[in-house]
């Protein structure tokens, strides 16, 4: 494309200010988290004397290796079941087309908009009641079902393209319904099951509301739940709570810069088709 | 479906054994969605119902509770600082949705026409970035660039504006375009690729004639770019909208919902109603009038961006 000289340069200079402003905000607070803690220095202020130790000093007050164990524990309880259910139903209504399918596809895609403060008020008596509130437990569950329409949905798109002629195929041979599924069906899924299986690890590992409400005890939270609580602690001192929040950052940043293909494909998908 | 008037036996065995079959595949198909609908009716479909019910009670979360008919309702209709919530919501959706979409329109047509090489590859990347982050964090960074001694003001004083310094989420007036910068950092980059994956897809040829017929980078954009992206700026649009009407997170980390009410979006004030004030009813009729919200809010959108994309 031939685009003129003067457009040129000043698109560029646009995309420059641009990245630059998306950036600045992580650079102001790490340059804050080396100042003194305690103190309250300038937005963009390179410290006399670096405080490298502000980085020890959160990671063992926000209590780090508890976070990141309870964090994964949720992700890893929440992400395989979801992703094993909703496939299991999306086959059903995609493939097999059962009868009351299209009802089915109804009911989980009616509850694609629902935020989720709008039904929170009762998950926190019905967990009171039932005496899973405070456990990690109070967050997996809830997650697993808020997550079923939008996971149901897509794993339908992926199965109502699939041609029927394999399934005929293993069905003259013999094979269960079961069997069509896993040996045959879930193995050829592979791509959209790897996307969602993404996009669910974020939203869980980033997931607030719920461990707001229905967890106490921020060693039993999700990270960003966590961060909350630790803010709640730390927040008159600003270079520890810039320190703390860099530190539950990382892991994040670190898994996008490795995944990013991945991960910026899931999310485009995941709203295209949501 | 399968219906209960069975062929009687002696018709044909091959007719009745074969409806077993079907009958059993059915049963079968059903066991497969059984687990995803349990999860989904006892931990979505049952709250939703229940919320409705709350909404018509008079309930503090403890004792006994009280039938009031539509009387939350009214009230929230009614008092000033619950009915905010609503219209605060809507403008948060200027500043979650509008801005970054317009604004992502013009980014993706610069990276589009000027920058297809690395650096487009980058801006992608880092424009993306706030997007993967915990809301939460976005919510504490912004909390101290925006405080008093943060680097909003620092800047501003640095351009000769020091005049309108001021800690601009304490602000009556600013606390609430503030949160909404928050929103157009996060969102930007999202709206930004998405849109750029669109226009991706339109065939180059159109632009080429364009520019044969001498259209500028405007034309080209008015023309072109936006009536082929319905579809995409549909999409934005729902995404952004649904984070705006039911923002959460960052009003609460950066915020609270202050000062006074300048900030209280429905999520916020849903929270505050049930859990600190235990006005749980009224609680549960914002929620039940926000979740209507959001449906007759995004409904339009997809119906206009579906239809005109054929």
């Amino acid at each position: 494309m031939r685009v003129a000289r003067g457009e040129l340069w000043a698109g560029r200079a646009l995309l420059l200010v641009l990245m630059t402003l998306t950036i600045l905000p992580f650079i102001s607070i790490f340059m804050t988290a080396l100042h003194p803690s305690g103190t309250v220095p300038g937005g963009l202020e390179w410290p006399a004397h670096p405080q490298w130790g502000n980085f020890v000093t959160a990671f063992r007050v926000a209590e780090m290796p508890a976070l990141l164990a309870s964090s994964t524990f949720i992700v890893l309880a929440v992400v395989p079941v979801s992703l094993l259910i909703s496939t299991m139903a999306g086959f059903a209504i995609g493939l097999l087309r059962i009868p009351g399918s299209r009802a089915l596809l109804f009911l989980f895609v009616f509850g694609l908009t629902l935020p989720f403060s709008g039904i929170i008020i009762p998950i926190y008596f019905l967990e009171r009641t039932t005496g899973i509130y405070n456990t990690r437990l109070a967050i997996v569950l809830p997650l697993i079902a808020l997550y079923m329409p939008f996971a149901v949905f897509w794993m339908r798109a992926h199965f109502v393209n699939m041609p029927t002629e394999i399934s005929e195929a293993a069905r003259v041979d013999g094979a269960t319904t079961w069997d069509l599924f896993w040996h045959i069906h879930v193995p050829l899924a592979g791509p959209p099951i790897a996307s969602l299986g993404i996009l669910m690890s974020i939203w869980t590992w980033n997931q607030f509301l719920l461990a707001l409400v229905l967890v106490e005890d921020p060693s039993q939270r999700t990270m960003a739940g966590a961060l909350g609580a630790f803010q709640g602690h730390y927040a008159t001192d600003i270079p520890l709570l810039c320190a703390g929040t860099i530190l539950i950052l990382v892991p994040t940043l670190v898994i996008f810069v490795l995944f990013q293909r991945q991960i910026i494909l899931a999310l485009l998908q995941g709203s295209v088709k949501g | 479906m399968t219906s209960d008037k069975r062929p009687a036996a002696h018709v044909s065995s091959r007719w009745a054994f074969l409806h077993r079959k079907v009958h059993r595949e059915a049963i079968v198909g059903w066991l497969f969605v059984l687990p995803a609908l349990v999860m989904y009716a006892l931990f979505v479909l049952l709250p939703l119902v229940l919320t409705i019910k709350y909404s018509f009670y008079k309930w503090n979360g403890v004792g006994l509770s009280t039938w009031v008919g539509l009387k939350n309702y009214i009230t929230i209709l009614q008092v000033p600082n619950l009915i905010g919530t609503i219209y605060n919501a809507f403008w948060l959706v200027v500043w979650f949705s509008f801005i970054p979409v317009g604004l992502g329109l013009v980014v993706a047509s610069v990276i589009h026409r000027v920058a297809t090489g690395q650096l487009g590859a980058i801006a992608r990347t880092i424009l993306f970035t706030p997007q993967v982050i915990p809301l939460v964090a976005a919510g504490i960074i912004w909390g101290w660039l925006l405080a008093l001694p943060g680097l909003i003001n620092q800047i501003l004083k640095v351009v000769g504006l020091g005049v309108i310094t001021r800690a601009w989420l304490g602000d009556f007036h600013w606390a609430l375009p503030a949160v909404g910068v928050i929103g157009i950092w996060v969102l930007l980059g999202f709206c930004t690729v998405l849109l750029l994956t669109g226009m991706g897809k339109i065939d180059p040829s159109l632009y080429e004639s364009a520019r044969i017929d001498g259209a500028g980078w405007f034309r080209e954009f008015v023309a072109i770019t936006v009536p082929l992206l319905r579809n995409e700026i549909g999409v934005c649009l729902t995404v952004t909208v649904i984070a705006a009407l039911a923002a959460f997170d960052i009003v609460w980390v950066s915020t609270a919902g202050g000062p006074g009410n300048a900030t209280a979006v429905p999520g916020i004030q849903i929270y505050i109603l049930a859990f600190t004030q235990r006005s749980v009813g009224l609680a549960s009729a914002l929620a039940v009038m926000l979740m209507v919200l959001v449906v007759v809010v995004i409904l339009p959108i997809q119906w206009l961006s579906r239809e005109s994309a054929r």
